[in-house]
């Protein structure tokens, strides 16, 4: 067994480890990555949760945190999932907004509040509004609530008529 | 130990356990690291079943969405009515794994090897019997307009019975839900959506969309029944007594309607319930001899 070099943070080495479907944001800028701690018998435990229920990335995203706390030294790695509380695209640091932008991915707007009790029915076109990743303008239209992965949907501009995808409010 | 060389040697180091299993991810026991504990007071065989009423409603309308996949009136379509029924089947792995964490796993262990997760070995191995889910979620499609009402109903009904699930007295099943509530009211009101856009859409779209909402109603007959079970748990806090959503769901469903001008149909009387017990037509047994038969016939499938 090798021992960590006490020097390395095993915070720091997860936290640089990629989103496999947004490779331009890391997964603690996404708030996916919960918890890195070190136990008594020196095992590493890093806490993650899903974006979505049904997102098929959690098992690569193991995998990669697992692999890099590997090359970092740290031999004895266990990534658990937690539920609780639920994933929101408030979570994402304004650092991962920026980046997302820059990588041609419009950011979320403001989650949806869920009070307890009903759940109002919204019938009338989106009102969400997302800023063109690609010239900036304001005036863009919602093509689908739903894009090429469950968190994005799609995204017309108006002003330069590119298509681009927005990470969608939840 | 020598270190992996690249994400694709660590998955394989990852899988090592269900490396030859293929029909679930593989990759990720869907509760890794949750506590699974059941609080005291609750019991966890009664647990197990509510969370197969729970889960196999999700299983089998995912399915049934999936079938509109490379048939569906528009691109942007296609690739939403696969995000809802992938969300749905996420929510299907997660009830299916807490279901078997309490040892709710039916006859499928007859079947399954030991290798297969529990998640897997419910939704591959079981026969139609032993589902629990309601022949609203088990219905053929029919036409989009028709497939768009059931989605409005089950996700209504589906969402109103979550929200109120995040107050279960079983943790679990409570973030379950908590996630599920935020995902499901896509689903609803993208149902919700189409309908109104059929319904208030050209003659014959709005015919189609009438003709699909009559043909649903009558689903709704053993939804609101809640089986002893499900009382017992709703006395217990765990569970959500379907019949206490009535009125919501009856509320939204009449909002959409009539903004789509559509006639809202007669409420059908309450019926004892069936699904929720196993009894189902033939067209549930249809549906899983697809979903199931690669798993069944080739049970050490790897790709």
């Amino acid at each position: 067994m090798v021992s960590a070099p006490v020097t390395v943070d095993p915070w720091e080495v997860a936290a640089a480890v990629t989103d496999p479907e947004l490779p331009m944001v890391t997964l603690a800028d996404l708030g996916v990555l919960r918890d890195v701690r070190i136990e008594d018998d020196g095992a590493v435990v890093v806490e993650i949760t899903p974006t979505y229920t049904g997102c098929p990335a959690m098992g690569v995203m193991r995998a990669d945190l697992v692999l890099a706390l590997h090359r970092a030294g740290f031999d004895d790695v266990d990534v658990r999932t937690v539920l609780s509380p639920a994933w929101s695209t408030d979570w994402i640091s304004e650092a991962g907004r920026a980046k997302l932008a820059a990588g041609g991915i419009a950011p979320p707007g403001k989650a949806p509040v869920r009070a307890t009790g009903p759940v109002p029915l919204q019938l009338g076109p989106t009102r969400r509004t997302a800023a063109c990743p690609l010239c900036g303008s304001s005036d863009t239209e919602e093509l689908s609530e739903f894009g090429a992965t469950a968190c994005k949907a799609l995204r017309r501009c108006r002003t330069c008529r590119e298509p681009f995808e927005h990470v969608k409010e939840i | 130990m020598a270190h992996e060389e690249t994400v694709y040697d660590a998955l394989g180091n990852a899988q090592e356990d269900h490396g030859h299993w293929a029909f679930g991810t593989g990759f990720d026991e869907p509760l890794a690291g949750v506590d699974t504990t059941v609080p005291d007071g609750i019991d966890p065989a009664e647990l197990g079943e509510y969370c197969l009423m729970l889960g196999d409603d999700a299983l089998v309308l995912a399915q049934r969405l999936t079938q509109w996949i490379t048939a569906s009136p528009e691109l942007e379509e296609e690739v939403a009515v696969a995000n809802v029924a992938l969300d749905l089947l996420g929510q299907a792995r997660l009830l299916l794994a807490r279901a078997g964490s309490v040892g709710v796993l039916g006859r499928s262990r007859e079947r399954a090897t030991e290798s297969i997760p529990d998640e897997d070995a419910l939704a591959y191995f079981r026969d139609a019997d032993e589902f629990r889910c309601t022949a609203l979620v088990a219905a053929p499609n029919g036409d989009f307009a028709q497939t768009m009402a059931r989605l409005l109903v089950a996700a209504t009904v589906r969402l109103a019975v979550f929200a109120r699930l995040r107050d279960s007295r079983d943790p679990v099943l409570a973030a379950i839900a908590a996630k599920g509530v935020n995902e499901l009211a896509y689903h609803r009101d993208h149902a919700a959506r189409w309908v109104l856009r059929l319904g208030d859409g050209t003659d014959e779209s709005h015919r189609r969309a009438q003709a699909g909402v009559a043909a649903v109603w009558p689903l709704l007959d053993d939804v609101f029944t809640a089986t002893d079970l499900e009382r017992r748990l709703t006395d217990a806090g765990v569970a959500v007594d379907p019949s206490t959503v009535r009125d919501e769901v009856h509320g939204v469903l009449t909002e959409v309607l009539e903004r789509a001008t559509l006639t809202v149909p007669a409420w059908p009387a309450d019926a004892a319930p069936r699904g929720r017990l196993g009894e189902h037509g033939p067209e549930l047994a249809e549906l899983l001899e697809t979903l199931q038969s690669l798993a069944r016939q080739h049970p050490a499938a790897t790709w």
